[in-house]
């Protein structure tokens, strides 16, 4: 018994080393996103090299996994059906939590990288990012609902998996660029590295990339939650300077 | 050029929304509409999120019609106190459209509302539309003058009143129901109610067709400046840049409808007109009969 424990704690020890032994120092082009009047989608560059005391270990070689997830949202999810010969909202389901936007980039194909065990521990894969489903009993095949929230997120460039999108040389440095779309929503985006080696995640590093509206963006929609009254009413008065300004300034051209 | 709308949160070209603004100005200068009724399925087309559309819309038809109402004061044809009667209805309609309106997007249903509003009221509005001007056509060219009843039902019923600038005396009934009706119409569906206003005024009041469309552009710009407030402290959906882009092409092309329309006959624009309008309604009503291509929908949780 006293063997078996000792057996274990080495084991554990050894793991932990291992766990160690190789660390991820990263770089990101920008850790902020700034949404302005002019935001048309970015680009971020993820960048990153593996720090190891040890030479290479032996075996399958090191695999790089990075998740870049946008702030959870709870959402209602419709289903329409053919009622009366038009097509209607029916059953309804909500989703706890979804990311608003999650992009997956790895080294290898899917299979090779990671494991369905470590998967489903980190959450890693786009299933696994939503948290779901409470369905009321009076839907049929609520697992429909959340497979609608990706394949339409997926659609529209929110959801990615790149497969292979990460350059790795020399299991040491490796880079890769994710795509933000322009209907972004603002809040912390965590972004994770994962080092796996024959599918199973050897280090984590964590960080988070902020995405914010800034200038005007930042100023109208921060004034339309706080001061919807203010803002209604200044929404208003540009409305009734340009209509008066119109009327004006035709006048003044149809005299000259 | 790409421009991201703060409250939409969606990025658009910019020309795109100024060329809309531009297109539907010019139809609204040449057949004197508001022109929302066109505007708003036009923002739905282009990924405008409807409630957005709607709210923000709405906002606009302030600005058009202040514009145009100050021609018509200058021309002393605004029936002023015809146009408060009316507005009193108004703002009650658009008290109960805009609660409608939460209800439902509660539901979830409230694109179906809308659009079915459109299709509905595009489809009775163009058809009979196009069947008047057709007969109008018709009568100009065997030259009989068109007559009109003088008095009908609405004349029997109590609290008359006296609309001087109209030549009117009647129950001031009428006219808070025909208020209420486009009140909750432009809460709903983004438009000033013109399109419906203005017959309602002509065949059901019977008031003069010269002071109609002053009268009916002053209670709409209260209309929808007080729908725009409902859903800015309500819903937060008015898109103050989407408003403004719109608004300056809006305004320039209103001006060169008016100068085309000049060159147009009333007869054959009306039917231009009623033709475009069961366009768009034609577009609205497959839209609900076709099998959409994705039978599922995402939206925020309930309560927002």
């Amino acid at each position: 018994m006293r063997r078996f424990a000792a057996l274990l704690c080495a084991v554990w020890l050894a793991a932990l080393t291992a766990a160690h032994a190789e660390e991820v120092v990263l770089g990101l082009s920008q850790d902020s996103v700034s949404i302005s009047t002019a935001f048309d989608g970015s680009e971020i560059l993820i960048f990153g090299a593996v720090k190891r005391e040890n030479p290479i270990p032996d075996g399958p070689p090191l695999e790089v996994v990075i998740t870049v997830a946008g702030p959870l949202q709870p959402l209602t999810v419709r289903r329409k059906e053919k009622r009366f010969g038009i097509w209607v909202n029916t059953a309804a389901v909500e989703v706890d939590a979804a990311p608003s936007f999650y992009a997956i980039a790895t080294s290898g194909p899917w299979g090779d990288v990671i494991s369905d065990t470590e998967d489903l521990r980190h959450k890693i894969s786009i299933p696994y990012a939503i948290r779901s489903v409470g369905a009321p009993m009076s839907v049929d095949r609520p697992q429909n609902f959340a497979e609608a929230v990706i394949r339409i997120r997926q659609n529209n460039g929110l959801y990615q998996l790149a497969e292979s999108s990460i350059e790795f040389e020399q299991q040491t440095l490796f880079q890769t660029a994710i795509s933000m779309p322009a209907n972004l929503t603002e809040g912390a985006y965590p972004t994770r590295i994962f080092l796996t080696r024959g599918g199973a995640v050897v280090s984590v590093f964590e960080t988070e990339i902020d995405v914010r509206k800034v200038g005007l963006e930042r100023w109208l929609f921060s004034l339309s939650r706080e001061q919807p009254l203010l803002y209604g009413l200044m929404s208003l008065a540009i409305a009734i300077a340009a209509g008066w300004g119109a009327s004006a300034a035709f006048r003044v051209l149809r005299r000259g | 050029m790409m421009i991201y709308l703060p409250i939409a949160e969606v990025s658009v070209n910019a020309f795109v929304l100024l060329g809309l603004g531009g297109l539907v100005g010019v139809l609204s200068g040449m057949f004197g509409v508001g022109g929302g009724f066109l505007m708003t399925p036009l923002l739905f087309f282009i990924g405008i999120p409807p409630a957005v559309a709607v709210a923000t819309e709405a906002n606009q038809i302030v600005a058009s019609s202040f514009s145009g109402v100050l021609a018509h004061l200058r021309r002393k044809t605004v029936d002023l106190r015809m146009g408060t009667v009316l507005l009193i209805g108004g703002l009650i309609g658009a008290a109960l459209g805009v609660m409608v309106f939460n209800y439902l997007k509660s539901l979830g249903q409230v694109d179906l509302l809308v659009r079915l509003c459109y299709v509905v009221f595009l489809g009775i509005i163009g058809a009979l539309m196009f069947v008047e001007s057709l007969n109008a056509l018709r009568k100009q060219r065997s030259g009989k003058a068109p007559v009109r009843k003088k008095h009908n039902w609405i004349h029997g019923l109590p609290f008359k009143m006296r609309f001087r600038t109209s030549g009117l005396y009647i129950s001031v009934i009428p006219p808070v129901l025909v208020g209420v009706c486009v009140g909750i119409l432009a809460a709903i569906m983004g438009v000033g109610g013109g399109f419906i206003m203005v017959p309602a005024m002509i065949y059901l009041l019977g008031m003069p067709t010269k002071v109609v469309i002053g009268t009916s552009l002053f209670q709409i710009i209260f209309v929808t400046g007080f729908t725009t407030l409902l859903h800015a402290t309500t819903n937060f959906t008015v898109d103050v840049m989407l408003a403004v882009l719109l608004l300056v092409g809006g305004v320039i092309g209103a001006q060169f409808g008016a100068v085309l329309g000049a060159k147009l006959k009333a007869e054959q624009l009306r039917i231009l007109l009623a033709l475009m309008v069961l366009a768009v309604c034609g577009k609205l009503a497959l839209d609900l009969l076709l099998q959409p291509a994705e039978l599922y929908s995402i939206g925020a949780s309930g309560g927002h």
